[in-house]
């Protein structure tokens, strides 16, 4: 167990931070409620309040690292949410290493995103309400990894996924895009119940739900407890993050705009769950079972994303899978426990920039190519977007960890902590995160050669409204938040690591446990290792993809993996049958039931008394003869029993 | 003798007096009501002002009291007064009835019918709901319990949809059933109260607490049973709850919003005022009953919700499921989870308020119920579509609306008691989720499509044959078939969207006043916190 | 001689009456058996009366009495009056007032 830092309050600029949420708030606010007349310079003011929570921000971290390590974490109480008898729930803040580190992330590349959106939603009618839905999404952000209680952070949980739900569904004539937004929701919220449970225990069990107190008393909670507090916050990060099993709906989450994909789907949101792990470090510190949970998880799912990310043609899906995979390797990271969460964030922050830059460039690719995210209708388009092209491989080199660029310092650095287990779990983590790494490099290579290189198959083609295609470099205002993810994906990585991350991050998730003794593999091959393997990826998807035509239609006939993956390795498939069928039965049943069964009784029980009294009233016949017939039985049964009385 | 409270009740009713003479001028009248309302909601926020929270702390049960003699005979008086629930229940009714007025100000009514007596109707209802909630003796709350009925019989029964008659009916004869078996616990309470009290049989609430730690528990079970009868097909508990969808859906938007979001509470205030703090050992060993049924209809009712094709008995099915909530908190016995139900009562009223308002301005321009018969309202009404998902996430308990504060206060506050059917009641959340989505994609988004949007956008611009049309929408259509919403129709909402967001956020002086008097409830049932505070 | 057999002839008398009360159709005969039980009853209050050796019973027989001709008086009135109105005198036919 490690040290917890004090807890001060907030004072001086820190205690500005609320104006991190509140800009953009602000700004959500105004774009969403002031109809058609903010037309005109929404999209200024959506970029403004991000980037003035990005410069907040920055003050705010510059302030922090003037303080001492252990002086770094603090709080700020906004004012009292709700309270009733011992529960207490404060709209408070928390500024610590942790936090400030997301809020520089989400701002920053926010910023940028936004940037770029002024461009991609040029044309957009709807742009001023883009803005003012992205805004709410960066509020809804902040406000989760500033939190300083689990309340706060159910909120900004529940508030992004409203964020997603709204920006997924945006192209809201598309029936799949309607249908993907809800997807993603629904889905989302099967997490947010074991997130919901989570709570409740923690509140049953320790009386209180800040951050603080909790953390500092954790180890009053038996075993038992911890290890079902530690799955049901995985069930909720599964479900932010779109890992295993909860990982479906983040493919189909890439029916919304490009810049929503690179914000939401891959820099920041999916990663909350990554940051609710390492936020409730202290919780996965005593539990081991949980930890490893965390780990095979994570596992699983960098697998299954490489795996499917290899058989799409579908540009955004491909990255989508590619994201999901990344982050199985944060979660595999994170599962490793104390040697594990700084690096974990660690990956996070680089495939931010990465990740991010690859949409943007997608985005870029398709803004040329009449919004046509199939590849095999790409090819040959280095020459026709340059700016994009190298934007776009740098990022691609820094994904597949080529030497020196972000991706190789972040993923290596995990591959090496996962291959220092000991026993079974070195072996098994190690080995298949080093495999996966080899298939990123082949669906990554594969994607830039289908997209970039090779004959140019657009040339025959015509887009769905029958024109030719004429690919065009993006105006400045997209290429510029390109080019600055660009820089990222080549520096973060030795920029990070070199000015010390994993330190600063000490305060919030503990120091980093190097790994003692020998793993599974030597400690130093490692680095060889990975190179090796995801050069033998690149020189695979150059043997397959590179030297061969690519057929504009998808080849049908092709071999079960291929196939498999093409189908999500039927997930949906699944999900349909066990989940969404037996529930459109059962709906229907109950319908039925309620009307004929729960009503019908009701109904049945009224037409019964209707019925009988209309058969009881056929005794009053209108004959005297038989009235005074009844009165003369009546009274003789009353004098029968007053003489049964009084003779007994 | 504070005069507040009997103002507070005769006030709507010398309202709906004052419109009689004028019903041959439905606009007077209406002015008449609408100002009766409103000065109504001015003398709630009077009553608010005038409620002292630190004496409530401090132990007055009740305040704002106003007794006089009734019929000494029976042991009744003419009591009123006032809790924290009882007084934020009031201003929910005031609050919401000058709203619905608004809301109804144009609303088609059927042959015959006038417009005032459609209002006066209304100000009758918000009266006895005033009763309900202001008795502080047993006997005189039955009587407003059952003269609720009456108003909304006419409601629903006179200015109802096709099918109002048998509605009506079902409503009437079901609530009557129920308030009859109360009456006869009522007699035994009487009864039993007479053999303990040197003075006589009393219905006098503060009295017959005093005597409950003599009545052994097999007599709560019986008369705890009456009350909890009558209040779980007031406040609809599976499987007591079918006469709700069909009042729901024939009766006119107006009246269905006083009835799902207020007079159904009176079964859960019940609950709490009643069933309780007179009968705690009944309710204690009866609770795990309760609670399967809560749990039941959280689950139920959400996924007949999902099936419904009607969107007006969609609202009444997704608030069986919220009852379902609101019973389990009172059940679980603890004070965050009492304080989450009331807030819920209130949050309810205001987001099923909303929805079914949201109907009814759908139904005003297309002319029909049917979810099938809407598609892709969004692309033709923006503003529209974006308050029906604003309600629709209310209704979601999304965090940041006023439904989350209240159901995450039931939910955590029940766990530490009840965690098997908590548990299940959050599996709930995803079910509300399901509901509401797919309600919203169906109607709003996707390309414009359905019978109602089509024929509404083809008619003249004159207006067509529809028979459910409202005439300023009607009126509205030289633009578009499908206009957006008008002037008076956002100033139906803002209060509503108002309320819901800052509740969100800011609960803190609700939650304020029912705080003493839900600790006085938890008191009453002589049970402790599960789980208490630690010093912050 | 014993009053028993005075009971008894009571009770033959009302019996009778009864019987023709419930069979009989002409509504002159039913009034007539109805007579014929108040005047049994009386009967039987007389010998009670004799019985208990006290007076009550007999005042109660000239009640009946009373009674009895007041009934004479608005019973055969409405006979009549039926009868005028439907040419029968048979209660049978008199049956409106049912279901």
């Amino acid at each position: 167990m490690t040290e917890l830092p004090e807890v001060l309050p907030a004072t001086g600029t820190a205690s500005l931070a609320w104006l991190l949420f509140a800009l953009p708030a602000f700004g959500a606010l105004v774009l969403l409620i002031a109809g058609r007349r903010a037309n005109r310079w929404g999209h200024l003011l959506g970029v403004a309040t991000v980037a003035g929570a990005f410069v907040v921000g920055l003050l705010i971290f510059f302030d922090t690292l003037a303080l001492d390590p252990d002086q770094r974490t603090r709080e700020l109480s906004l004012f009292q949410w709700f309270a009733v008898g011992g529960l207490n729930v404060d709209f408070g803040l928390r500024i610590d290493p942790l936090s400030l580190t997301f809020v520089l992330l989400i701002t920053g590349v926010g910023a940028l995103i936004h940037l770029y959106s002024v461009g991609y939603m040029a044309s957009d009618p709807g742009r001023r309400r883009f803005f003012g839905q992205l805004n709410l999404f960066v509020t809804a952000m902040l406000l989760l990894v500033l939190g300083n209680n689990f309340v706060m952070l159910y909120l900004g949980w529940e508030g992004v996924g409203l964020a997603s739900y709204l920006l997924i569904g945006w192209y809201q004539d598309r029936p799949s895009a309607a249908t993907a937004a809800k997807k993603a929701f629904l889905m989302n919220r099967i997490g947010d119940v074991g997130l919901a449970i989570a709570i409740f225990l923690l509140w049953t069990n320790l009386g209180t739900l800040q951050y603080t107190q909790v953390f500092a008393r954790v180890g009053e909670l038996s075993g038992g407890v911890l290890l079902a507090i530690g799955l049901l916050l995985l069930l909720g990060a599964c479900g932010k993050s779109g890992q295993f099993p909860l990982q479906a709906w983040l493919p189909d989450a890439m029916e919304g705009p490009t810049p929503v994909s690179a914000l939401i789907h891959a820099a920041t949101m999916v990663t909350a769950g990554v940051y609710l792990i390492a936020r409730t470090h202290a919780i996965y510190d005593l539990s081991v079972q949980g930890r490893l949970i965390v780990a095979i998880i994570g596992t699983i799912t960098l697998l299954i994303g490489a795996v499917i990310g290899c058989a799409y043609d579908d540009i955004k899906k491909v990255l989508a899978y590619s994201t999901v995979s990344q982050i199985g390797y944060m979660f595999l990271a994170v599962g490793l426990g104390p040697a594990g969460y700084a690096l974990g964030i660690f990956h996070l922050l680089t495939h931010g920039f990465f990740k991010a830059g690859l949409f943007l460039g997608a985005g870029s690719v398709m803004h040329a190519m009449h919004d046509e995210v199939d590849m095999r209708r790409f090819g040959g388009l280095a020459r026709y977007l340059p700016v994009t092209f190298v934007t776009f491989g740098l990022g691609y080199l820094a994904l597949i960890g080529f030497p020196f660029l972000s991706g190789y310092y972040s993923k290596d650095r995990i591959i090496e902590a996962a291959f220092a287990q000991e026993g079974w779990q070195g072996w098994v983590f190690g080995g298949l995160a080093t495999l996966a790494a080899g298939l990123t490099a082949f669906y990554m290579t594969r994607l830039v050669l289908m997209t970039f290189f090779g004959e140019r198959r657009w040339k025959q083609l015509q887009t769905a409204d029958g024109q030719d295609y004429h690919p065009h470099e993006s105006p400045a205002v997209m290429t510029i938040p390109m080019i600055v993810l660009a820089l990222g994906s080549i520096g973060a990585g030795a920029v990070l690591s070199a000015v010390g991350l994993v330190d600063w991050l000490a305060p919030s998730v503990g120091e980093l446990v190097e790994p003692e003794g020998v793993g599974a593999v030597p400690h130093a091959a490692v680095p060889w290792l990975v190179v090796a393997i995801s050069a033998l990826g690149v020189l695979i998807a150059w043997l397959t993809v590179g030297r061969h035509r690519v057929p504009v239609e998808r080849p049908a006939h092709v071999s079960l993996p291929v196939r498999a993956a093409r189908r999500d390795l039927y997930a949906n498939a699944i999900n349909e049958t066990l989940i969404a069928r037996p529930g459109i039965w059962l709906t229907r049943a109950l319908v039925y039931f309620d009307n004929r069964g729960v009503d019908g009784l009701v109904n049945g029980l009224a037409a019964g008394l209707g019925g009988s009294s209309g058969r009881l009233r056929r005794l009053q016949t209108g004959f005297v003869r038989s009235y005074a017939l009844s009165m003369l039985g009546g009274s003789v049964l009353v004098i029968g029993a007053l003489l049964a009385v009084v003779l007994t | 003798m504070n005069p507040l409270l009997p103002v507070l009740l005769v006030f709507p009713l010398v309202g709906a007096l004052v419109m009689h003479p004028l019903r041959d001028s439905p606009r007077a009248a209406k002015q008449v009501a609408i100002g009766t309302a409103l000065v109504q909601l001015a003398l709630a926020v009077v009553a608010w002002s005038a409620y002292s929270v630190p004496a409530a702390a401090a132990g007055v049960r009740f305040q704002l009291r106003f007794v006089v003699e009734w019929i000494p005979a029976f042991g009744t008086q003419f009591a009123l007064g006032i809790d924290g629930i009882a007084l934020v229940m009031i201003v929910l009714t005031t609050f919401l009835v000058p709203i619905l007025m608004l809301f109804s100000w144009e609303e088609r009514l059927p042959e015959g019918r006038t417009a005032s007596g459609f209002f006066a109707l209304l100000l009758a209802t918000e009266a006895t709901l005033m009763g309900v909630f202001m008795a502080t003796d047993v006997f005189l709350f039955y009587v407003f319990f059952e003269a609720m009925l009456i108003p909304m019989y006419f409601l629903i029964g006179r200015f109802g949809g096709p099918r109002r008659q048998y509605a009506a009916v079902k409503f009437f004869l079901y609530s009557l059933f129920g308030g009859l078996i109360m009456l006869a616990s009522l007699i035994g309470l009487y009864v039993v109260s007479a053999q303990y009290l040197p003075a006589g049989g009393t219905f006098d609430w503060a009295a017959l607490r005093t005597i409950v730690p003599l009545i052994p528990e097999s007599t709560q079970i019986w008369l705890f049973l009456g009350f909890f009868l009558a209040f779980a097909i007031k406040a609809p508990l599976v499987p007591l709850h079918t006469w709700l969808p069909d009042a729901g859906a024939e009766a006119p938007i107006g009246a269905g919003v006083l009835l799902v979001g207020v007079l159904d509470k009176v079964g859960t205030f019940g609950f709490l005022r009643y069933c309780l703090p007179l009968f705690p050992l009944a309710s204690v060993r009866l609770a795990p009953l309760v609670l399967v049924l809560s749990v039941i209809g959280v689950l139920y009712g959400a996924l007949l919700a999902v099936g419904q094709k009607d969107l007006s008995r969609f609202v009444a099915y997704t608030s069986i499921a919220h009852f379902g909530f609101i019973a389990l908190g009172i059940f679980a016995f603890s004070t965050q989870a009492f304080a989450g139900s009331v807030l819920y009562m209130v949050n309810h009223g205001l987001s099923t308020g909303m929805l079914f308002v949201m109907v009814g301005l759908l139904a005003a321009r297309g002319g029909s119920r049917m979810i099938t018969d809407y598609g892709g309202v969004s692309k033709l009404a923006p503003m529209l579509a974006g308050c029906f998902l604003l309600a629709g996430l209310s209704s979601l308990a999304l965090p940041g609306t006023n439904s989350f504060v209240s159901e995450f206060l039931v939910l955590v506050g029940s766990y530490p008691r009840e965690p098997v059917y908590t548990i299940l009641a959050t599996v709930g959340i995803i079910f509300a989720a399901l509901y509401v989505l797919w309600v919203y994609q169906q109607t709003m988004q996707g390309p414009v499509r359905g019978r109602a949007v089509l024929a509404a956008l083809e008619r003249s611009p004159a207006g067509g044959p529809g028979t459910m049309i409202d005439p300023a929408i009607a009126a509205s259509r030289a633009r578009s078939g499908f206009p957006d919403l008008c002037a008076r129709e956002i100033a139906v909402l803002v209060p509503l969207i108002v309320a819901i967001i800052v509740l969100g956020f800011f609960p803190g002086p609700v939650l304020d006043v029912v705080n003493p008097s839900v600790a006085a409830t938890m008191t009453e049932v002589g049970l402790t916190d599960p789980v208490g505070g630690l010093p912050r | 001689m014993s009053t028993t057999y005075y009971l008894l002839l009571s009770a033959l008398l009302f019996s009778i009456g009864a019987v023709g009360v419930l069979v009989r159709r002409n509504a002159i005969v039913v009034f007539m058996c109805v007579e014929l039980m108040l005047n049994a009853v009386n009967l039987s209050l007389v010998t009670f009366a004799r019985i208990n050796g006290a007076l009550d019973g007999q005042v109660m027989a000239f009640f009946v009495m009373v009674v009895a001709a007041a009934e004479v008086v608005v019973g055969l009135a409405i006979i009549m009056s039926i009868f005028r109105t439907r040419h029968s005198a048979s209660i049978d036919d008199a049956n409106l007032l049912k279901y």
